[in-house]
């Protein structure tokens, strides 16, 4: 089993394209996890048809710690688990902790375990990596393999070369490791060499460009991810393809991350060819 | 009458805990952690909480307990406690020279999210732990479970430890749970007698029931060895005595180290003895030995000859799963009423074994094991059923003076008698101890309150 997690600055479009990957990787025959790590709890609100899905810590809330797995895991789009992490409402307790809780209980629970037959397991996590908790999905033993949705917005860069510190940090000691940036195009100047320049500069690639298209929006809008909403759509085959990339992929790095100054350069000299 | 306020009636609380029949998962993870040969606790935490847990094992061992701590500082706290952890374990190493050093977290760097495994590497990378030693780890956040969960993490964490040579060494892993110093040395005579080769760990004694000699040692002689837990890997199977206490780091054995294992009852009382001497027996491929036959028919005996004492009395309870299963079993073998069982150490499966061990019983049996079975609620339902005898920890002594009830001190923590280190209630022997002290405290109070014609000179 790959486990795989997409970190990024937050609204950059995490859960909508972690879960349209993952649509394209069922499509394929996988059979997948997607484990929500955000406490507003809409990861996988696309794959499982809007319904409101209760989450790990509601769960454990509400029904102590005698807690099954069927009560916190749903089918969603082509038999997909569907996991959601959940946390405190906004502006209390520990957001963080709530991962850590939660990650644990699905391993005691034996989730991951291989009668399940999982391909892969994919965490999407919130914004930054804010503390320790929002890291817990790349301890050792747990993801080992990093995707970070950017474009080519300044401070989508920022994030990610931000995020590339942490990842460095447990890379150094752990197995996990960076398998690429995902651009999740905002129609920026000169967007794709840019990314795939910093791709290399941090010593990775840029694995998928996924252009702008408002197809994204409709689905939403539908609560379905563009896969499932019209198979056809130019869009769903960008997806596919993302998915064909990540199923392929066989390159995992520890990250250089920037200096902040060698990043402003970069968006400097892009910036000033685009002008 | 210190607990006066406690009511009678029983209404239902959601919140509140009051004189929990629990403490804190970083406790049992130093006691563990003291039974490792040469080994130095250390508590990756603030300060408040390595004192407490030190002080709390040192009232009820009456030892010296040392322990390293992280010193959390407001600034740890932001920026994670790494920093703390590597300058502690060198200077750990450097000054104070253990074989091993067991850290475990607090409450509070786990809600930080501090990450032991990857912490302890960047040590071992920076050169910060010598050749030859060791760092072992646990995670124990108190708020999940008990002390006894956070002895189990770390007896999960020595588990780690194990090694696959490829040769078995012909020995079996017995992994004793959280019982006293006293009852690890009697189970590693018990296994003597019977001629089976054991690793015990962890293995408090000589550690925590040590003699006074006149010369300090801060790592004293005994303990399990790190060369005996790498070996653990390659035993012929492993014995876990108790399911809260030792069931993980067996079962981890078994999934990672392909040692077969078993989980019995902690051998206390006669049935769970003869389990334990059985399963040793078949190991050995003997029959049980003259030697031990005899101690258990002097503990018939004793029960024979007094059962009209123990016959129908009623008795509370206040414990941990492990002990208070065992224990609810040999009180039903002799006829004793147990009644009223709270432990503070969450599991249904508790709730479901003690039901089965106290079916055959003629009246109710109350039992409830989650954060709000406290001694509050014991006293409660003494109060609504009152009891002949209490048995558990030192804090039952208050139940004990305000309802005039007996009390066998008996358990964790024991903070105002002595004994419970040097002599065992496990085994057979350990059998006739725990008689002697029910009878003792049963007969005492009889030659209390008999009136004078139905007071006796022989008993």
């Amino acid at each position: 089993m790959r486990k795989i997690a997409i970190y990024g600055k937050g609204g950059i479009g995490k859960s909508t394209t972690t879960q349209n990957t993952v649509a394209g990787l069922a499509e394929m025959g996988k059979k997948i996890m997607v484990v929500g790590c955000d406490p507003k709890a809409d990861s996988t609100r696309l794959l499982l048809g809007g319904l409101a899905q209760k989450s790990v810590l509601d769960t454990l809330r509400e029904e102590g710690e005698d807690v099954e797995l069927e009560d916190i895991r749903r089918s969603g789009f082509m038999e997909t688990w569907c996991v959601e992490s959940g946390g405190p409402e906004p502006g209390v307790g520990c957001a963080g902790r709530g991962i850590i809780t939660s990650i644990n209980m699905l391993e005691s629970l034996g989730a991951y375990e291989e009668s399940e037959g999982l391909d892969y397991a994919f965490y999407d996590v919130l914004g930054d990596v804010v503390c320790g908790g929002f890291a817990m999905p790349i301890r050792d033993g747990k993801a080992q393999e990093i995707y970070i949705v950017c474009s080519g917005e300044m401070m989508a860069m920022y994030a990610a070369n931000n995020i590339c510190k942490g990842i460095r940090k447990y890379a150094e000691s752990g197995g996990v490791r960076l398998g690429g940036l995902i651009c999740n195009s905002r129609n920026v100047d000169n967007e794709s060499e840019m990314i795939q320049e910093l791709a290399k500069k941090i010593g990775t690639q840029m694995i998928y460009f996924v252009p702008r298209d408002n197809d994204v929006q409709r689905a939403e809008i539908n609560r379905q991810t563009v896969i499932e909403w019209n198979p056809e759509a130019p869009q769903a085959q960008h997806y596919r393809n993302l998915a064909k990339a990540i199923d392929e992929n066989q390159m995992f790095v520890i990250p250089n991350p920037l200096e902040i100054e060698e990043l402003e350069q970069l968006l400097l000299n892009y910036g000033l060819m685009a002008a | 009458m210190l607990l006066r306020h406690t009511p009678k009636e029983i209404n239902e609380r959601r919140a509140l805990t009051i004189n929990p029949a629990k403490t804190c998962q970083p406790i049992g993870a130093m006691y563990a952690a003291l039974g490792v040969h040469g080994c130095l606790p250390h508590s990756h935490g603030s300060q408040g909480c390595c004192a407490y847990h030190r002080s709390a094992l040192t009232r009820h061992y009456k030892e010296p307990i040392s322990a390293g701590t992280s010193s959390f500082t407001e600034g740890a706290s932001v920026f994670g406690g790494q920093a703390n952890l590597l300058q502690a374990i060198d200077n750990m190493f450097t000054v104070y020279e253990p074989e091993v050093v067991a850290v475990h977290t607090t409450c509070l760097s786990e809600t930080i999210g501090d990450d032991l495994p990857q912490i302890i590497d960047k040590a071992g990378k920076d050169g910060k732990i010598p050749a030859g030693k060791h760092v072992i780890y646990a995670n124990t956040p108190s708020y999940v479970g008990s002390h006894v969960t956070g002895f189990s993490n770390m007896v999960k964490g020595m588990a780690r430890m194990a090694e696959s040579g490829g040769h078995k060494n012909g020995k079996v892993n017995v992994i004793p749970g959280w019982v006293e110093p006293a009852d690890m040395e009697e189970i590693k005579r018990l296994a003597g007698l019977i001629g089976v080769g054991i690793i015990l760990f962890p293995d408090t004694s000589g550690i925590l029931n040590g003699p006074l000699s006149g010369e300090f040692k801060m790592f004293p002689e005994g303990g399990v060895t790190i060369e005996q837990l790498k070996s653990a890997g390659d035993s012929i199977g492993t014995l876990a005595l108790g399911e809260w206490c030792s069931a993980d780091a067996a079962r981890y054995l078994d999934t990672n180290n392909k040692v077969p294992c078993r989980v019995l009852d902690i051998p206390i009382g006669l049935k769970a003895t003869d389990r334990f001497v059985d399963a040793l027996r078949i190991i050995a491929g003997v029959s049980v030995p003259e030697e031990v036959t005899h101690e258990r028919g002097q503990l018939v005996d004793m029960i024979s000859d007094m059962h009209q004492y123990f016959y129908h009395k009623t008795v509370a309870l206040a414990g941990d799963p492990d002990q208070l299963i065992a224990l609810t079993e040999f009180l039903v073998s002799i006829d004793m009423w147990p009644i009223h069982i709270v432990s503070g150490t969450p599991g249904k499966a508790f709730v479901g074994r003690i039901k089965e061990l106290t079916a055959d019983l003629p009246c109710q049996v109350n039992v409830k094991s989650d954060r709000n079975a406290d001694m509050f609620l014991l006293h409660q339902w003494i109060k609504q059923q009152p009891v002949d005898l209490l048995i558990g920890n030192s804090y039952l002594k208050y139940i004990s003076r305000d309802e005039d009830i007996p009390l066998v001190r008996w358990g964790f923590p024991i903070l105002d008698r002595v004994g419970h280190q040097y002599f065992p209630t496990v085994g057979y022997k350990g059998g006739l101890r725990l008689l002697e002290k029910i009878l003792t405290a049963i007969l005492d109070r009889k030659d209390r309150d008999d009136t004078e014609q139905a007071f006796e000179l022989v008993m």
